[in-house]
């Protein structure tokens, strides 16, 4: 399989086009997805290729093109619906909660409802309090959907193309700094698991979850901690719905220490359910600390540029905060 | 032509293109609907199920009258007013109580209730407990209809008080905008729950919103099944030629309260009675006596067949098997590791 080296926003689309490739059931729909090529340029110019019936703008209506998506997939297609920023997922709450997420409980197991919603989302373009949020913990909060955060150019393809496949409906969190990264990519089709984290780093001292931007920055700051004679692990959550326990709490019954970093605003974030998870789980016994998060503040993203990097866990901080986690200074 | 004689030449198209055992078991769905109801309205006061359910008892004339002319694989999106739109697309009453009852052998495994009851085989996409939940996915369903190069339609039920919801507004334009074959099917029964269409519409009329989507918006006597099925089939016919949406008003009315809670504070008993007299079932039965298409000793019949079937239903249901508590997570996502 031959592998080069494509931008994050670049694998998405491989994605698309591959998934398309394979199943005429699957199709593309969202605002400015078109010629436009989407609002972060990630469909490009799949129009050309594929054709406005398969690359499909819609109406701003997110509501309706929600239900849409949820329709379509009740009557045998797979769509893969793009909101321009993971903040409108708040117009379309009702269809993405009360309907994809339901339809197969409440109709006793006799329909999927195979769609998948792609959310650009997270701060850091200075786009302010209604197009910066992290909302993937609202939707992960969700029975009957299921919640992926991938960090890298090669997670997000093999995870998309799984997503696609999966009979149920999936929810993509894309951090929006995330579609400029390079990082090496297969070039075939290929599936990565929803369900299972990765150990983008091993080590012994503290075990690091991450999700999305964060896994990079937790990597930067174990490279520095490093040097301090401070090994970090870090895990890179990738989906966080259904939540792989299991690597966590084996990585915390080896290093004794756990951390969560996140950008999603910390009270009642991700970071609290893994908490609760190994405090529930036999790692709890092997804890020698407190656990720590490192989330998003109590406040809606600023637009200042300072102000918006301090909204969220920035490296000098995850440095800190985990030097003194395993040195003891809590 | 039919067991009884032969229609009328100058009769409307309605009893025409219709066989009399066709009509004949039209009504008999609509005894169906009403006894069907009646018997869940009696089995709640008896205590034999729980929860909650909306009643469409008098608008059994939209329910059937619109379903008529459907295939089984054209789609409906239902209410949670909706019993009448799954006896009319064709599901089982014995299931539907099964579902009542909250039984494995019901409809939705006993994990749906009144308010999602849906016959997945016949085409049905649902219930729905949300007002307006059922619009954007009816055009959903009509969007993958016109993919896939089919043409059947999608069926969309909604109430006046669905009307004004957004989902509304952004279902009809995308359905128009994408000329799909949907068939937008509002039963204005007046009320809202409790607030009237006067108090809550700035226009007097659900149809007269069309408009706004290009699309025709048509008003016909919701307790008239005829008139409902005629109009119905022009919207279908309209729709399976890829000529787009059509919003179709059934003006009707809901004789009983909205839901148990409903203590008919916001209506007069002059009106119910006004609207009582103006039952779409024996309207019906008088309009195929007149036309001799049926009998009053049939009629009887159909109405006795109908009511034998529901005490067998709700029997059925009452011995049917109880979901396991173990299983409650079951369905949840499709394959249970998840």
């Amino acid at each position: 399989m031959s592998v080069r080296e494509l931008t994050y926003a670049q694998a998405i689309q491989e994605a698309l086009a591959q998934a398309m490739d394979a199943d005429p059931s699957v199709f593309l729909m969202g605002e400015d997805i078109g010629v436009y090529g989407g609002a972060f340029q990630v469909t490009g110019d799949l129009v050309h290729r594929y054709g406005e019936d398969r690359v499909m703008d819609a109406p701003i209506s997110e509501l309706g093109q929600a239900g849409v998506a949820v329709g379509a997939a009740l009557a045998g297609c797979r769509p893969v619906l793009e909101f321009q920023f993971s903040d409108f997922a708040t117009l379309a709450m009702e269809q993405i909660v009360n309907q994809a997420a339901k339809l197969r409980f409440m109709l006793g197991g006799k329909v999927n409802v195979p769609l998948v919603m792609r959310f650009p989302a997270g701060s850091g373009t200075g786009a302010a309090a209604q197009h910066s949020q992290s909302l993937d913990a609202w939707l992960a909060h969700v029975p009957g959907l299921k919640v992926i955060q991938p960090s890298t150019p090669a997670d997000v393809k093999g995870m998309l193309l799984a997503a696609i496949d999966d009979p149920d409906p999936v929810m993509v969190f894309e951090h929006k700094l995330l579609y400029k990264m390079k990082g090496e990519v297969p070039e075939e089709p290929y599936r990565i698991p929803i369900g299972k984290a990765h150990v983008a780093r091993e080590g012994r001292d503290v075990t690091v979850v991450a999700t999305s931007i964060m896994v990079h920055k937790s990597l930067e700051a174990a490279a520095t901690l490093a040097s301090e004679g401070i090994d970090v692990e870090v895990i890179d959550l990738r989906t966080l719905r259904p939540i792989d326990t299991a690597t966590i709490i084996d990585s915390v019954k080896k290093t004794s220490r756990l951390a969560c970093v996140y950008e999603g605003v910390k009270t009642l974030g991700i970071g609290a359910e893994i908490s609760a998870r190994i405090a529930e789980s036999e790692a709890f016994d092997y804890l020698d600390a407190p656990i720590l998060r490192l989330g998003g503040a109590e406040s809606p993203i600023p637009y200042n540029p300072e102000l918006e990097k301090a909204a969220v866990p920035q490296v000098p901080g995850i440095i800190e905060g985990l030097r003194n986690l395993v040195r003891g200074r809590m | 032509m039919n067991a009884v004689g032969k229609i009328k030449p100058n009769a409307r198209p309605f009893y025409q293109k219709y066989t009399a055992s066709q009509l004949k078991d039209a009504l008999r769905k609509m005894y169906l609907i009403r006894r069907f109801e009646e018997g869940a309205e009696e089995a709640y006061m008896r205590g034999l199920i729980h929860g909650t359910m909306h009643l469409s008892i008098g608008q059994e004339g939209s329910a059937v009258g619109a379903t008529m002319a459907l295939r089984n694989t054209d789609y409906i999106t239902s209410t949670h007013r909706g019993h009448g739109h799954c006896i009319g697309k064709g599901a089982d009453p014995k299931l539907m109580f099964a579902e009542f009852f909250g039984k494995e052998e019901g409809y939705c495994r006993g994990r749906g209730g009144s308010m999602h009851i849906a016959d997945v085989s016949t085409g049905n996409l649902g219930a729905n407990g949300i007002v307006g939940g059922g619009l954007p996915i009816a055009v959903g369903a009509a969007l993958a209809i016109k993919k896939q190069k089919r043409d059947d339609v999608a069926m969309c039920f909604f109430g006046d008080g669905a009307s004004n919801e957004g989902a509304f507004h952004e279902a009809l334009n995308m359905a128009s905008v994408w000329k799909l074959p949907v068939v937008f099917v509002c039963e204005n029964n007046k009320y809202g729950m409790s607030v009237s269409t006067e108090r809550s519409m700035a226009v007097a009329n659900v149809a007269d919103r069309a408009a706004a989507y290009a699309m025709p918006g048509v008003i016909v006597d919701g307790n008239a099944i005829a008139d409902v099925e005629e109009a119905i089939a022009e919207a279908i016919a309209r729709a399976r030629r890829g000529e787009g949406p059509t919003l179709v008003e059934c003006k009707t009315y809901r004789t009983r309260g909205h839901s148990r809670s409903d203590r008919n504070r916001y209506r007069t008993k002059e009106e119910i009675e006004e609207w009582k007299a103006r039952d779409p079932i024996p309207h019906f039965e008088a309009e195929l006596m007149a036309h001799g298409l049926a009998t009053a000793a049939e009629v009887t019949a159909i109405r006795e067949s109908a009511e034998a079937e529901i005490a067998a239903g709700i029997e059925f249901a009452r011995l049917g098997t109880d979901p396991n508590p173990s299983e409650v997570t079951r369905d949840v996502y499709s394959n249970e590791a998840a």
